[in-house]
């Protein structure tokens, strides 16, 4: 939880308005990503740990109950694709 | 700006989403003669290249229509001298740029330059594992040090880096060796792409495919190299593409046509694939008409969406919706007639033709010698009339 997470380099996340949803770009691809991981995503700034984010993100969806393990099996997904590193 | 004629839509041609892949051909000049080159074998007839400007309104174009990913190929787009200029308008607008280029004409400065102006990621494409076949195969005797020192500057700036290989019967043998290289030169994504047969190739098809067994071995290799990545936790991906030759069913070429890729090449003419221009359709010109036009109204863009111009067997089959019927050029080039179905499926009638390819490429003696190289004296035995 005290970990790190960061995207790798040459990975971009933005919000493209055509597609009405936010986008992971890498070298020659593009993944459209669920409103869940954007949210996940949107809190990766190289500097949160994993316990920050899910702090951050319990705070913006105040309903959603605990999110440690649904955040957790995501940045696993996410690192298995490696898509993000951990430090 | 003209307007597109046909602007109706039938029922079974669903309005497509939007392109969401540019692909910038920014010019057909390139200073190597690799003789499986997917331009035109007349490029040479082709000089009319797009101004700065009228590239800069294709980006905004496109962008505003949806596009995120963008390519700038050619050719070799080095030699744009305004490819810096493009690459920071491209970034501002919110594109993820590649660069995909042969190496050739790069040098540290505009690495970084190019850094600087916000390009995301370089592609470099090399012609074998060694500098023997890899010049000969180039056309250039410098050609294999100039790539070895330009991915290792794409890796000094920091940019995720993709080896690019294409392999034919000339090079497959050293699957090994071009993975190692791709690993000790800090690859993240190398493509192995096996030649397929459009453009040079397909005019040099029987001096470039490999045998069956050849493909067999190759492919063993790779798979072996990706197990010992794997168990190394290393994040190099290896990307073997299959010959469409070796195939039992098509692939879905271009994931459909019309479906997400634009491809607009130097003289601005739109494509739905970068080899499309081979076919007997008339393509509208980013000149003439609006990107918008072009991808929903224009009629080369609609000619194959849907499935209503399909014949048999793929109006009947069960996986049309699967492979589109595969590749328009495919079907073009080896049945004469781009409705048909993509030979490379076995339900096709023109299949044989493919079988044959498949029993020469078993005694195949073609040298690289043999093959004809891509360059403007032999582009220019193309030119129609």
């Amino acid at each position: 939880m005290d970990q790190v997470p960061r995207l790798r380099p040459g990975f971009r996340f933005q919000w493209e308005p055509v597609q009405k949803a936010h986008v992971l770009l890498y070298p020659e691809g593009m993944v459209k990503l669920n409103d869940s991981a954007a949210a996940i995503l949107s809190e990766i700034d190289g500097e949160r740990t994993v316990s920050a984010i899910v702090a951050r993100l319990e705070e913006r969806f105040p309903d959603a109950g605990a999110l440690d393990g649904d955040v957790q099996e995501f940045l696993e997904d996410a690192r298995q694709q490696h898509w993000i590193t951990m430090l | 700006m003209t307007q597109a004629s046909d602007t109706t839509m039938t029922a079974d041609r669903p309005i497509p989403g939007p392109p969401l892949w540019l692909l910038a051909e920014v010019t057909y000049r390139c200073p190597l003669q690799c003789p499986y080159c997917s331009n035109p074998l007349d490029f040479a007839d082709s000089q009319n290249e797009l101004s700065t400007e009228e590239w800069v309104s294709v980006l905004r174009q496109g962008r505003a229509l949806g596009a995120a990913q963008l390519g700038f190929s050619g050719g070799e787009p080095l030699v744009r001298p305004d490819l810096p200029e493009l690459i920071s308008e491209a970034r501002h607008l919110g594109y993820y740029t590649n660069l995909i280029t042969s190496g050739i004409g790069l040098n540290e400065t505009k690495v970084e330059a190019f850094r600087d102006a916000g390009l995301d990621h370089i592609q470099v494409s090399f012609q074998a594992s060694d500098p023997e076949l890899n010049n000969a195969v180039a056309g250039s005797r410098k050609a294999f040090e100039q790539k070895l020192a330009m991915a290792r500057a794409v890796k000094a700036a920091g940019y995720p880096m993709v080896l690019n290989f294409v392999i034919h019967r000339h090079n497959i043998h050293q699957m090994n060796d071009i993975i190692a290289l791709c690993d000790q030169l800090g690859a993240d994504y190398v493509e192995l792409a096996t030649c397929q047969y459009y453009g040079w190739a397909f005019h040099n098809r029987e001096g470039l495919m490999p045998s069956a067994s050849q493909l067999e071995a190759a492919e063993r290799e790779v798979n072996l190299y990706r197990q010992r990545l794997a168990d190394a936790g290393s994040a190099m991906k290896l990307i073997f593409v299959t010959p469409d030759y070796y195939e039992e069913r098509p692939k879905a070429c271009m994931n459909g046509w019309g479906s997400l890729f634009l491809t607009v090449a130097p003289d601005g003419t739109a494509l739905p694939c970068h080899s499309a221009r081979i076919l007997p359709i008339e393509f509208p010109n980013t000149r003439e008409m609006s990107l918008k036009s072009i991808w929903y109204d224009s009629p080369g863009f609609n000619h194959y969406r849907g499935d209503s111009w399909m014949p048999e067997p793929c109006r009947s089959c069960d996986e049309k919706g699967k492979d589109f019927g595969g590749c328009r050029c495919q079907a073009y080039l080896l049945t004469g007639n781009a409705d048909n179905a993509d030979p490379v499926c076995d339900k096709s009638v023109h299949h044989d033709r493919i079988l044959a390819a498949r029993r020469a490429a078993d005694h195949a003696t073609a040298g690289l010698e043999d093959l004809s190289y891509r360059n403007v004296r032999n582009s220019r035995l193309f030119f129609r009339g």
